[in-house]
């Protein structure tokens, strides 16, 4: 495609740097970290040396029988996974009005609209965390304005700060563009023909939302949750500033592998776990939200084979 | 689905979510004129807190590694991501389209502690370099898209016609290709700049004890005890970014635009 040379020869000169350069930055150390998950941590943290004193290699499966013979790890999973679903969730019904308003503007309106969904996104990530600690704060206006209310039907000061409320909050505020930008991109293709068509049919508003928008825009739903739900569960900032003990989440237990107790194997193990899950949950997600079209009602499926 | 009559309900939900995502940086920006170390009550206007930001030279230090880190990452994946967005495009090697989507498909995290320990492996000393390696590496993947994209909506009759009419390849790459794709290779270049600048799970694992960015020196100040300084540094970032945005839709238009 117009690089400066057409043959083989020159196509591999071009793919060689980037190619070299992620093998080196990124696939190399994603086996190595594979491989340390099944190493032996040395005595002063890191790794003990690969081949032990009676020169056979130093493997073991300890690592992960640890993970999952522990509840106390297993219940850090499950409040994660809980953490992540929760916010998937909120993203998803608060900015799906948000992206159908935009798919429905006019041209000049919707440029606006989807800048003002992106900026927040393109300000610094710990910004937008500590305008919450700031938020929540003990003298925080959000905690004062919840505290009027409590304390004349007597429930204690109500601390909002450090608590899984604060975490699934944050995190819904800096994921909420991932979600809106997907459903955008996907409402704003829809034929208005199928709405029209359902609405002469004698659709209500919602029986088209059911059983039109919300069937076709299934591809878009699922690319969004995966955006927020992904970066959601291996987050170690949010329920760090905000979280306490309580809000904890295993990216923090990641962090305190590699940083503090320094025991390398273990962080593997955490490591490659989240990853295996975010993803086999991801593509477990885009199974199930494949559209399919025999599982429409029989109304619908004409409507939108109308469109096709 | 353009132009088509919008129910109330609509409106106002999206109104709330608009509200929720700018009212904390509404806030952030209000307290940074806050004459008061507590970030609670309005007491009164001043510009104090952005003097002792200028006087702070941790502060500053950050800031300019910050800037020096996305100058060289930015340039660095720009020329890598703009190869493997060509590479990509004609789908060859297989391989380097798994490099690139499996980076973003991953938590942040698991790069962060994986390339940690390769560079203690490595006996690399922990710092600016390893911090910058680190970014190239993140940064490459989402030039390549962004050019990718760009490659595929370009009429490759283009070129042909170029080459009908005798010119080289490297002739027609220069005043075809290149012209046609560029916008899409300074939107990855804007891109990778912010995604470096904004940086904070990679470099957090890769910085080591002695070096700091501003989102680490942000992060440090914020963990112990915040005060209206840190409202400062935000506010200066937020201007910063919107010049850059402006700056951006000035040199290419639609470059913000997400679908083509």
């Amino acid at each position: 495609m117009g690089a400066p040379n057409r043959g083989s020869r020159g196509e591999w000169l071009v793919a060689l740097p980037p190619l070299a350069y992620l093998v080196l930055l990124f696939a190399l150390p994603s086996a190595l970290m594979v491989l340390a998950s099944f190493r032996v941590a040395g005595e002063f943290g890191g790794l003990a040396p690969l081949l032990g004193a009676d020169g056979h290699p130093n493997l073991t499966f300890e690592g992960y029988a640890r993970l999952f013979a522990s509840p106390i790890y297993l219940e850090l999973f499950l409040r994660s996974l809980l953490y992540a679903a929760a916010t998937t969730a909120l993203c998803l019904v608060a900015g799906y009005p948000l992206a159908m308003l935009i798919a429905r503007s006019s041209a000049r309106w919707r440029d606006l609209l989807l800048l003002l969904v992106i900026l927040p996104f393109w300000t610094n990530f710990l910004i937008r965390v500590y305008a919450w600690m700031i938020i929540l704060g003990p003298s925080g206006w959000m905690s004062r304005l919840v505290n009027f209310f409590a304390a004349p039907l007597g429930l204690g000061p109500v601390t909002l700060m450090f608590s899984p409320f604060a975490v699934i909050l944050v995190l819904v505020y800096v994921h909420l563009p991932f979600m809106v930008l997907p459903l955008y991109a996907n409402l704003e293709k829809h034929d208005p023909a199928l709405i029209d068509a359902a609405q002469d049919l004698g659709a209500g508003a919602w029986a088209r939302f059911r059983h039109v928008t919300w069937p076709l825009s299934l591809p878009g739903v699922f690319a969004g949750s995966a955006l927020v739900f992904i970066p959601a569960f291996g987050i170690f900032a949010v329920p760090d500033l905000v979280g306490g003990t309580s809000g904890n989440m295993v990216g923090n237990l990641i962090r305190q592998q590699f940083l503090e107790a320094r025991d390398w194997p273990f962080g593997s193990v955490l490591s490659i776990v989240l990853t295996v899950v975010a993803l086999a949950l991801t593509g477990l997600a885009a199974v199930a939200a494949r559209p399919r079209r025999a599982g429409l009602d029989p109304a619908a499926r004409a409507v939108a084979g109308q469109g096709a | 689905m353009g132009g088509r009559r919008v129910p109330a309900w609509m409106w106002i939900a999206s109104a709330i979510a608009f509200l929720f995502l700018y009212l904390p940086l509404v806030v952030v920006v209000l307290f940074s004129f806050n004459d008061s170390r507590l970030n609670a009550t309005w007491v009164g206007f001043t510009t104090s807190w952005y003097g002792k930001l200028f006087g702070d030279e941790r502060m500053l230090a950050a800031a300019w590694n910050s800037l020096l880190i996305a100058v060289v990452a930015s340039l660095a994946s720009t020329v890598l991501g703009t190869m493997a967005g060509f590479a990509l495009s004609r789908g060859r090697p297989r391989i380097l389209g798994f490099l690139v989507f499996a980076p973003i498909a991953m938590p942040e995290i698991l790069m962060g502690v994986a390339l940690l320990m390769f560079y203690v492996l490595l006996n690399m000393t922990l710092g600016l370099v390893s911090i910058t390696l680190s970014h190239i590496a993140f940064c490459v993947s989402y030039v390549a898209i962004v050019v990718r994209a760009r490659l595929a909506g370009m009429d490759e009759s283009l070129v042909e016609a170029a080459r009908d009419c005798g010119a080289s390849p490297p002739l027609a790459f220069r005043h075809v290709t290149l012209p046609l794709i560029l916008p899409g290779i300074v939107a990855g270049a804007l891109m990778a700049f912010t995604l470096s600048i904004d940086d904070f799970v990679i470099t957090f694992f890769t910085a080591g004890a002695t070096a700091s960015t501003l989102p680490l020196q942000i992060y440090s100040m914020v963990k112990v005890a915040a005060t209206p300084e840190v409202n400062a540094v935000s506010t200066l970032m937020l201007a910063l970014t919107l010049l850059l945005i402006t700056a951006a839709a000035r040199v290419a238009p639609g470059i913000l635009r997400i679908n083509q």
